[in-house]
C-alpha cells in the first residue's frame, strides 16, 4: 500500500503546530487507500505526544528518540529520514515550510535523487505522480509543477492546508537508529532568543505589520499590543523598517522577506509597494490603515481606514479587548 | 582562503511578471534583470572573508545562458577575482542546477561555498542545501552572519522567532540571508577592472530534471476593497465587519 510521510517537526522536545499542517497536507495528497504516516525526531521523550497526531489523520508515527538527535543536525536527520523512506513504498514526503523544513527537505531530496517543490499551496496526485501548486516570484504568479518519479519531496506553505481535528490515535513505532560520527556535519550548538516561543509571521493566522508610518521603533509597541489582544498574531514589518534596523529581517514580509498567507493581515503605515504586496497579497483578508487615501495598499485591502495610525490603532486594540472580554 | 560564491540573474523585484505564450514561463521582454538580492549578501560576505584573511580568492559561479555573464561581471566589479559561467539552455530546475554546481565544485578545492538563501524568481530555496548534500559537506542555510576561525565555522541561522547557532568545519556550504552583509556598490574602478578579470565559460553538467513546470497562472485579482471610514471613529464598524462579514476575529 503506498504511503505518504509527514515530517512532524519538533523543537526543544515538543512537536510544533506546523507538524499538524504537514500531516493535513499529506492527507490532502493521499489517494484512497494510501496510508498517511508521520515521523518525529529528537531527544529522549520527544515522542510523548506522537500518538496525538492520529487525531489529524496519521495512522502511524515513527519516533526516533536519541540524545544524538536532541540538537538539530541536517545531515544526521537526513540519514535517519532517508533510511525510513527507503524502507517503504513512499509516494511523497511532506515537510512544513519552516526554517527546519526548508533546510532538511532539499537535502533529503538530493540524498534520495527525488524531485522537490517548496512552499506548496496545493498538492494533488495525477496518476502516480505528484503535481504541486506553488508561488513563484513571491506570489506574482503560481505554478503547477509536476514532480517526476517517486517519492516526491515537498514543503508546504504555512496556513495553506487546513488542519481538521478529529479523534483517533496513531500507532507509535520506534525507529531503528544507527548513526555514525560522519553523520554529524553541522550541529546546532545554541539557540538564542527563545526560538520556540515567538510566533513567526509565516505561521501566524493573523499578522499585524507595520511600516515607516510608525515613525519610531518604539511605536511598534502599539502593534504588539494589538497582536496580543487578537491572540494567535505575529508582528511583521515592511522592508523600509527592517533596513532602518527597527525590526529583524525575520519579521520582513515581501519579495525579499517572507511570503505569508494568514487569515487576516493588517498593513499599518505601509504604502503597499509591489515588493511588499508580493509577499502578502494571498492573505485571506487585508486591512489597511494609512493616512494617505491614494496609498497603493488600499487597492488590495478588503477593508481600509484612512487616517492617523496613532489615533486608530489604540482605539482598535481597545475595541478588540472589549470584544474579547465580553 | 578560497571562497566560491554562486549567483543568479533574476528579474528586478519591481518587474511585473507576465506569462509567456507557452503558458509555462515568464516573458523576459521588457524586464530588467538584476543580481539576485540574497546572492549579493553572499558576495559581500565572501569579499569580507577574503579581506579579513588578507589573502585568498573569491570565485563567482553561475548556471545560465550567455546573458548571465552580465551578472558575473557585476560580481567581478564588486570585487570577486574570477568567474565561471556554466552554460545551460532555458531555465533548468533546482535539482539540475545543484547537480551542475556540485560537479564543478568537485573539481575545485575551496574552503567555503556561499549561496543566497533563495532565488527570488523560482523561490525554491533549495540549491545550496542540495549542493551541500551532493558534496557530502556540512551545510547551514538562512545564515545571517558567520565567523571563521581556522577550520571552524560558527554560523547564525534565522529560525522562527530566533537564531540557531550552528557549528561546522571547512570546507562547508552556507546560504546567506539578510544580516550585516550590506552589499557594497561597484566603484567605477571596479567596473573597469572587471572587464579584464577572467571569466571562463563551459558547458553545465546538469543531470536529469526531476520536476517541470506545467503551467503558470496569475493569482486571482483582489477585489478592490472598501474604505470603511476616516479616523478612529471608523474602528467600531471595522471590528463589526471583521467579526460578522469576514468572520476572522
Ligand atoms: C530589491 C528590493 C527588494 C524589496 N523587498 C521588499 C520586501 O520584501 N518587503 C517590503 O516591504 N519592501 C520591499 N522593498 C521595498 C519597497 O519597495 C518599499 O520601499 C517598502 O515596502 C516601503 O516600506 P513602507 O511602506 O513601510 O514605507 P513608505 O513607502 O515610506 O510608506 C509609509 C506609509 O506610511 C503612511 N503613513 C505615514 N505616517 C502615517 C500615520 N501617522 N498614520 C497612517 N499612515 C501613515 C504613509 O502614507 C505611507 O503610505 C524592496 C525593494 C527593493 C528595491
Amino acid at each position: 500500500m503506498p504511503r505518504i510521510l509527514a515530517f512532524a517537526e519538533a523543537r526543544e522536545g515538543t512537536i510544533r503546530p506546523v507538524a499538524r499542517e504537514a500531516v493535513a497536507a499529506a492527507r490532502a495528497l493521499a489517494a484512497a487507500g494510501d496510508e498517511v504516516e508521520a515521523v518525529v525526531l529528537g531527544g529522549a521523550g520527544v515522542g510523548g505526544e506522537a500518538a496525538g497526531l492520529g487525531s489529524v489523520g496519521a495512522s502511524r508515527v515513527h519516533v526516533g528518540e536519541s540524545d544524538a538527535l536532541k540538537a538539530y543536525s541536517p545531515e544526521a536527520y537526513t540519514t535517519v529520514l532517508a533510511g525510513l523512506v527507503r524502507s517503504g513504498d513512499y509516494r511523497a514526503v511532506v515537510f512544513p515550510g519552516s526554517a527546519m523544513g526548508k533546510d532538511l527537505a532539499p537535502r533529503l531530496a538530493a540524498r534520495l535523487g527525488a524531485g522537490y517543490a517548496s512552499d506548496c499551496t496545493g498538492l494533488e496526485l495525477e496518476g502516480e505522480e505528484v503535481v504541486a501548486t506553488r508561488p513563484r516570484y513571491a506570489g506574482k504568479v503560481f505554478a503547477r509543477e509536476r514532480i517526476t518519479g517517486s517519492p516526491a519531496v515537498v514543503t508546504v506553505r504555512g496556513n495553506a492546508f487546513a488542519v481538521e481535528e478529529g479523534s483517533g490515535s496513531a500507532e507509535v513505532v520506534p525507529l531503528d537508529l544507527s548513526l555514525r560520527e560522519a553523520d554529524f556535519g553541522a550541529i546546532v550548538c545554541e539557540v538564542r532568543s527563545g526560538a520556540a516561543a515567538k510566533l513567526d509571521v509565516a505561521e501566524a493566522p493573523i499578522v499585524v505589520s507595520g511600516g515607516r508610518g510608525l515613525r519610531d521603533p518604539a511605536n511598534f509597541k502599539l502593534l504588539e499590543e494589538l497582536a496580543e489582544v487578537l491572540g494567535n498574531a505575529a508582528v511583521g514589518a515592511s522592508r523600509a523598517v527592517v533596513d532602518a534596523g527597527w525590526r529583524p529581517h525575520s519579521d520582513q514580509v515581501g519579495q525579499t522577506g517572507k511570503t505569508v498567507a494568514p487569515q487576516l493581515y493588517f498593513a499599518i503605515g505601509i504604502s503597499g509597494a509591489i515588493q511588499h504586496l508580493a509577499g502578502m497579497r494571498t492573505a485571506k483578508y487585508i486591512v489597511a490603515i494609512n493616512k494617505d487615501p491614494d496609498a497603493p495598499i488600499f487597492k488590495v485591502a478588503d477593508y481600509g481606514i484612512v487616517g492617523d495610525l496613532f489615533e486608530i490603532v489604540p482605539r482598535l486594540t481597545e475595541e478588540i479587548r472589549r470584544l474579547r472580554s465580553s | 582562503m578560497k571562497i566560491v560564491v554562486c549567483v543568479k540573474r533574476v528579474p528586478d523585484t519591481e518587474a511585473r511578471i507576465r506569462i509567456a505564450g507557452d503558458g509555462r514561463s515568464a516573458d523576459p521582454a521588457g524586464v530588467k534583470f538584476i543580481t539576485n538580492p540574497y546572492d549579493e549578501f553572499a558576495v559581500e560576505a565572501a569579499l569580507r572573508l577574503r579581506e579579513a584573511a588578507g589573502e585568498g580568492e573569491v570565485v563567482a559561479l553561475t548556471v545560465g545562458g550567455p546573458e548571465a555573464a552580465e551578472t558575473l561581471r557585476a560580481v567581478l566589479a564588486m570585487g570577486a577575482d574570477r568567474a565561471v559561467l556554466l552554460r545551460a539552455e532555458g531555465a533548468p530546475e533546482g535539482n539540475a542546477v545543484a547537480e551542475a554546481i556540485a560537479a564543478e565544485l568537485r573539481e575545485q578545492s575551496f574552503d567555503v561555498a556561499l549561496f543566497g538563501m533563495k532565488a527570488i524568481d523560482d523561490d525554491l530555496q533549495a540549491v545550496g542545501a542540495m549542493v551541500g548534500e551532493r558534496l557530502q559537506l556540512p551545510t547551514a542555510t538562512s545564515v545571517t552572519e558567520f565567523r571563521v576561525e581556522g577550520s571552524r565555522v560558527t554560523a547564525d541561522r534565522e529560525v522562527e522567532g530566533g537564531i540557531e547557532v550552528v557549528e561546522l568545519q571547512t570546507p562547508c556550504v552556507l546560504t546567506i540571508t539578510k544580516g550585516p552583509y550590506e552589499p557594497r556598490y561597484a566603484s567605477l574602478k571596479g567596473i573597469m577592472a572587471a572587464k579584464k578579470k577572467p571569466l571562463e565559460e563551459k558547458e553545465a553538467a546538469t543531470g536529469e530534471a526531476r520536476s517541470r513546470v506545467e503551467s503558470l497562472s496569475y493569482p486571482p485579482e483582489r477585489q478592490s476593497g472598501r474604505i470603511v471610514g476616516q479616523g478612529p471613529d471608523a474602528v467600531p464598524e471595522l471590528v463589526r465587519l471583521l467579526r460578522e462579514e469576514a468572520k476572522v476575529i
